[in-house]
């Protein structure tokens, strides 16, 4: 079995490299037009015409030598595999810059195929390209297609097993300015000498006009050869004296000028080169207009949220009701005993508790697939930039924090499209700040309780505050994490496109799986614990005889009497088997952090249960104070149990305090590190706690 | 040459919407910005106009190489341009 030729799609970010990777294998992998979606390299093996391929989706690159972060997984591939052919893939509307990368490929020496993607919409414009002049200039065979519909990839995929099989052929050149070509020259000289009788002139001529653009990885390689790099500075600093530029810039100056050259042969334009993007001017017209452009944004973000939720409420019942139907059957047909206890408030309280939220999920990542799918979310980004950047945040930002007000778990999920990495990392450390739907039944009981007349402004308020939290951590955050980058808001808007049905579906299913993988897996541990830690231990030597003065008083005749004092009988056995539960005993024991908040151990167990879901803390005051939690009673019973600073200063410590167990999970797996992960509690917790101490001292002033 | 410069010295920020201009020269320090902007077609020669302006009126969007590209007016400002 010899191993399969290795076949690198290198392009331009937003060129078509993963649509063209998924018609080529048959593979699903996630396609949004937006620049910079793939992160990841993804590689899958195919056999044509019984060879053996492996095509690999490299992250899409502006030049081989980009020191910018979101280019660095693609630029790292070039450098350091050596594919056996590169598909150089170009957007066929935008060849003029596109080519830039191509005059760098040529220059590798390896084997090439060039695609023109996106050949529908440069025929829509009337813009032709000679394919076979082009091919020449570039030494490589020359495909169009069209990815998202399929075209061309039966003739790609024969370019690409004819050229595996033809020699090299004669190499192109690209010719610079006497005084570059001179300097590059003396550089390769260096170099044989080096290693003499080692380097093809080919590949002496690449590594020294790398050497002269600066390209830092390349740098690095020869940094044991300091007279070389001395020669190469010196070789700069008399261009620079020269001709007053630096040598990357004259070298990329050089690199366009022959592009242009070569797209006035090739190509044949209508005398509208644009007209093919008429719609997009229409619609940016629309979209990003001064006065209409932010009040639109906001629009179709508060449609997302209402759609999200209401829309997400009908299958969210019919989830409701068919848990309720199993844990009826559950209550039904198990024999009494732990076990039976352990499945019905253990696994289906919880498990069930939070898969409820999948309608709302999957229907969020819906409006994200179409937000990104047709360009919106990089104009959406444009908008709100400078509003954001005060922050010190990247427009970008935005979208992850518009989709924590749902869950905080694809909030965090969403800062896949911040690319700088540092920043994306900031997004997810204040992405569990928002105030996602768990935590809104904490605030709507609090509300009612303590402001009942001015519940809905509270409850509002309590949203205010979780964006005026994010945005406080944002730039805390800015200060503290090392490094620097993200600030700089060079991007490129994409024309509007319309997504396929297909990466929408896509999408779609992806968050669905991630989320019943996440509840099945975190969430069914969780519940499981918080369980046991609540029922045990077993052998709790109760302060009464709970048990048979319960019994004494069910012999006795029916009377309204009677039932209150069984009710009364058995919340005080279920408190004080609470305080002496394990969960209890943590509580009292932690308590004492919480104590200059005003917090009880009570409290402080509503605290802890709610690491796991937030939704738990309101279920644990109803446990705690062995109330049914929509009655009127717990109200009356919380305003009895702490005054109004207080319940003012849990609220927020609530709001803001550690992300539950998913939202952890999902910060570890998205930035491979669970120290960051870590961070996030340890952070939130802190900041938690300084701030609701500021409420509760204020409180105390004014309430 | 350089004092010469300096007199009309017109960046990228200044471009108004009815204006045809040429890139001169990107003048920042930053080696990774520089290049980044090179890379996509920021080089000196290079003809660009005013697309349309965030609507605070920053960042901007620049039609350059056939493509749309978004630029800070703090980043634009680096940008020196002459007008056609
Ligand atoms: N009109 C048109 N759009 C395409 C074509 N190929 C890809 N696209 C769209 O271009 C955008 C970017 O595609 P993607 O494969 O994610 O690009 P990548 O960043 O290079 O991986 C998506 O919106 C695609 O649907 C094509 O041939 N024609
Ligand atoms: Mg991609």
């Amino acid at each position: 079995m010899t191993s399969p030729v290795i076949v690198a799609l290198v392009g331009n970010p937003n060129a078509g490299a993963t649509t063209l990777f998924n018609a080529l294998t048959g593979a699903q992998e996630a396609v949004a037009n937006y620049p910079r979606v793939t992160t990841e390299i993804a590689s899958r093996d195919i056999v044509h015409r019984g060879i053996a391929l492996r095509i690999v989706d490299v992250p899409g690159i502006y030049s081989i030598s980009s020191q910018s972060p979101e280019e660095q997984a693609g630029c790292d591939y070039l450098h350091q595999q050596e594919p056996h052919l590169i598909v150089n893939i170009l957007d066929a509307g935008r060849l003029d810059r596109s080519l830039f990368l191509t005059t760098q490929l040529i220059e590798t020496g390896l084997k090439r195929v060039t695609v023109l993607n996106m050949v529908d919409e440069i025929e829509r414009s009337g813009t032709s390209i000679d394919t076979g002049m082009l091919a020449s200039a570039l030494g490589s065979p020359v495909v169009e297609t069209c990815g998202l519909r399929k075209k061309g990839i039966a003739e790609l995929l024969d370019a690409i097993v004819d050229s595996v099989q033809a020699p090299a052929g004669a190499p192109v050149r690209l010719h610079y300015d006497s005084h570059l070509e001179q300097s590059i020259v003396r550089i390769q000289d260096h170099l044989a000498r080096l290693h003499p009788r080692q380097m093809e002139p080919a590949h002496s001529r690449w590594l020294a006009i790398k050497l002269l653009e600066g390209d830092d990885r390349v740098i690095r390689a020869e940094s044991d050869h300091a007279p070389l790099l001395e020669a190469v500075q010196k070789e700069c600093a008399d261009l620079a004296h020269e001709h007053d530029e630096d040598t990357a810039t004259m070298l990329a100056a050089a690199r366009f000028a022959f592009s242009h050259g070569l797209l006035r042969e090739v190509r044949t334009q209508s005398s509208d080169p644009t007209a093919g993007f008429k719609l997009t001017r229409v619609l940016d017209d629309i979209f990003l207009n001064r006065s209409l452009g932010l009040p639109l944004l906001l629009g179709i973000l508060w449609v997302m949220f209402q759609t999200t939720f209401s829309l997400g409420a009908v299958p969210t019942e019919w989830i409701k009701s068919g848990v309720a139907v199993i844990t009826e059957y559950a209550t039904a047909t198990l024999p009494e005993g732990m076990v039976k206890d352990l499945l019905i408030n253990g696994v289906l309280a919880g498990v069930g508790g939070t898969i409820v939220f999948l309608p709302n999920i999957i229907i969020l990542f819906f409006f994200m697939a179409i937000l990104s799918g047709t360009g919106y979310l990089a104009r959406a980004s444009f908008l709100m930039d400078r509003l954001m950047h005060h922050f010190g945040l990247h427009g970008t930002t935005l979208i992850p924090m518009v989709a924590g007000f749902g869950c905080n778990v694809p909030a965090v999920m969403a800062t896949r499209i911040i690319t700088n990495k540092r920043a994306r990392l900031i997004a997810m450390l204040i992405a569990p700040f928002m105030n996602c739907s768990a935590r809104l039944p904490i605030f709507i009981l609090f509300a009612g309780a303590f402001f009942a007349d001015i519940a809905g402004t509270v409850v509002f308020a309590m949203y205010m505050a979780s964006i005026g939290a994010a945005m406080l951590s944002a730039v805390m955050l800015n200060r503290v994490i090392p490094g620097s980058g993200g600030d700089a808001f060079v991007m490129e808007l994409p024309p509007y496109r319309l997504p396929t049905l297909h990466s929408v579906l896509h999408h779609m299913w992806d968050s669905a799986q991630g989320f019943v993988a996440k509840v099945t897996g975190v969430i069914l541990v969780g519940s499981i614990v918080i369980w046991f830690l609540q029922e045990f231990p077993r052998d709790i030597a109760f302060s009464q005889d709970f048990d048979t003065a319960i019994a004494q008083l069910e012999e006795q005749p029916d009377s309204p009497e009677k039932d209150e004092s069984l009710h009364i009988l058995k919340a005080t056995q279920a408190q004080e088997k609470l305080e002496k539960s394990y969960l209890g005993r943590v509580a009292i024991t932690v308590s004492p952090v919480f104590q200059p908040l005003g917090f009880s151990w009570r409290d402080t167990a509503a605290i802890l249960t709610g690491f796991v879901a937030k939704e738990v803390v309101v279920a644990t005051y109803a446990v705690i104070y062995a109330q049914d939690k929509e009655s009127e009673g717990l109200s009356e019973t919380l305003r009895a149990a702490m005054p109004v600073s207080t319940a003012v200063a849990f609220m927020i410590f609530t709001l803001l305090y550690a992300p539950c167990l998913s939202t952890i999970a999902i910060i570890g797996r998205e930035s491979k590190s669970w120290g960051w992960a870590g961070f996030s509690v340890g952070y939130s917790l802190a900041f938690a706690w300084a701030l609701a101490m500021i409420a509760s001292r204020v409180g105390d002033l004014f309430l | 040459m350089a004092s010469n410069e300096r007199v009309e010295r017109l960046t990228l920020a200044d471009l108004r919407p009815d204006q045809q201009a040429e890139i001169v020269r990107i003048e920042s320090q930053d080696a990774v910005f520089k290049r980044r902007l090179t890379s996509l077609g920021v080089v000196p020669g290079a003809p660009v106009v005013l697309d349309r302006s965030a609507p605070l009126g920053d960042p901007r969007i620049y039609t350059l190489m056939g493509s749309s590209l978004g630029l800070r007016n703090s980043e634009a400002r680096n940008i020196q341009i002459h007008l056609k």
